[in-house]
């Protein structure tokens, strides 16, 4: 089947990508533009490890076709810190052991960033609704979600102070 | 996990969806959210050369209040329906079905026209369109026609669209009164065991009209008629909601699977049926 020319911008950068329509997104990612933050987990739509943020929206890059995301502007656990200079909530679920073997991690995280963009001061309720779509086998959820409510607080502060 | 190849279009309007499936017919499809066809495609489970992407018709978005009659355009996003704001104030049962609705990924990107053409009697959206009586709007060759929500439904994925029309909105009037869709899943994501949509209109202490219907509990979603009659005329006292909650079970017709046996099924929608009755009476 013919490639197709498909432009994105991720994390900041433009790309032009030339793959088959049936690529999926994030096979697009890790295997043509060598992104691996975002994880293979369930490949079905229902763990969350290949969360991504596509023009402001959480979505699971194993569910959607790279030629559906032409034009789109699409930020991975990359685009949010990187070792020298970590992402609050990276900060966050160091400090409070959000993670155990780091598999979800990155979809976690990414998902936790686009819901404190839309609720800055979520509840403990909503910020477990917000991240049912990311399945975790680790840790029982507790220290995940006391990360990303300390990241809000601390983001928050820095709002204030900035 | 990785779909047979195809080709992909992204027309930009109705006109230009209906010109390419008319021209491949069986081996084209349209793709909305995709998170129920992509998946299938994963699996080899379907055939399809040529996929339309429906995300560059600009026809097909949008929410647009006139009155009490509600238009909600086929690509409209279930998160878009959650957030609407003007939309809750004349129809809070549909933030309500919605939020219930896989996980927040999901719903960025599911449609309310995937939701409710697919046929998928495990979908959320064709109950709670039999609940508010709504309307389904399509597109075809032959131009448009109006199909009611309570006589879209076939049996499993089949449907009232013919292969050469797409689905362009739904549309309904939004009733005043008490409302709910409850739902009983076994984690989040997963489709209902049962789940039922109910609206509920009081006058000077009688039921002056209601709506109830089931979803996942039948091939199709089940409008409940007999229900919706012992309920009008009543007070809703507790008498009258036993019964009414006796015919719709009566009207369900579930099939064992991995979420229980057909009596457990049937259990379960007596409750949901009656917590979803008596939530509506509250808020009348």
């Amino acid at each position: 089947m013919e490639k197709m020319h498909i432009k994105m911008t991720v994390n900041g950068k433009n790309v032009d990508l030339l793959t088959e329509p049936r690529t999926l997104l994030i096979h697009a990612l890790r295997e043509e533009l060598g992104i691996t933050g975002p994880h293979v987990g369930c490949s079905s739509s229902h763990c969350g490890a290949c969360t991504i943020d596509m023009n402001g929206m959480s979505v699971k890059s194993c569910s959607v076709f790279a030629a559906q995301a032409d034009g789109a502007e699409i930020t991975t656990i990359e685009g949010l810190g990187t070792p020298d200079a970590l992402h609050v909530l990276q900060e966050m679920f160091k400090e409070h052991h959000g993670l155990q073997c780091g598999y979800c991690t990155p979809g976690m995280i990414t998902r936790a960033y686009r819901l404190l963009q839309e609720n800055p001061t979520p509840t403990e309720e909503e910020v477990r609704f917000g991240i049912a779509g990311n399945l975790c086998r680790c840790t029982g959820y507790q220290n995940i979600v006391k990360a990303i409510l300390e990241a809000a607080t601390k983001m928050n502060e820095m709002k204030e102070s900035a | 996990m990785v779909p047979g190849a195809f080709s992909y279009h992204r027309p930009d309007t109705i006109d230009g969806v209906v010109s390419l499936l008319g021209e491949w017919g069986d081996d084209a499809r349209v793709i909305a959210g995709g998170h129920s066809l992509i998946p299938v495609m994963k699996q080899r489970l379907t055939d399809i050369s040529q996929l339309i992407d429906l995300a560059g018709v600009d026809a097909l978005k949008g929410i647009s209040i006139d009155g009490d009659t509600v238009t909600i355009g086929a690509m409209t996003t279930q998160h878009e329906l959650i957030t609407s704001g003007t939309l809750h104030e004349v129809a809070p049962i549909i933030r309500e079905a919605s939020l219930q609705i896989a996980d927040p990924q999901v719903r960025y990107v599911g449609t309310i026209g995937g939701n409710v053409a697919n046929g998928d009697p495990a979908n959320d959206m064709p109950g709670l369109m039999q609940t508010i009586d709504a309307k389904y709007h399509l597109a075809g060759p032959n131009g448009e026609r109006t199909v009611a929500a309570r006589d879209f439904y076939e049996a499993a994925y089949f449907t009232a669209r013919e292969e050469d029309e797409i689905l362009t909105s739904i549309s309904f009037v939004a009733k005043k009164g008490g409302y709910a869709y409850e739902k009983q899943k076994r984690k989040i994501g997963d489709y209902a065991t049962a789940a039922a949509g109910v609206l509920l209109s009081m006058d000077d202490g009688v039921c002056s009209s209601a709506s109830i219907a089931l979803t996942n509990l039948s091939d199709t979603p089940v409008y409940c008629d007999a229900a919706v009659e012992v309920l009008v005329g009543s007070s809703v006292d507790d008498n009258s909601i036993t019964k009414a909650v006796k015919a719709a079970v009566e009207a369900s017709d579930p099939v064992a699977d991995t979420r229980g046996p057909v009596d457990f099924k049937k259990y379960v929608a007596g409750v949901i049926v009656k917590r979803a009755i008596q939530s509506a009476k509250t808020r009348v």
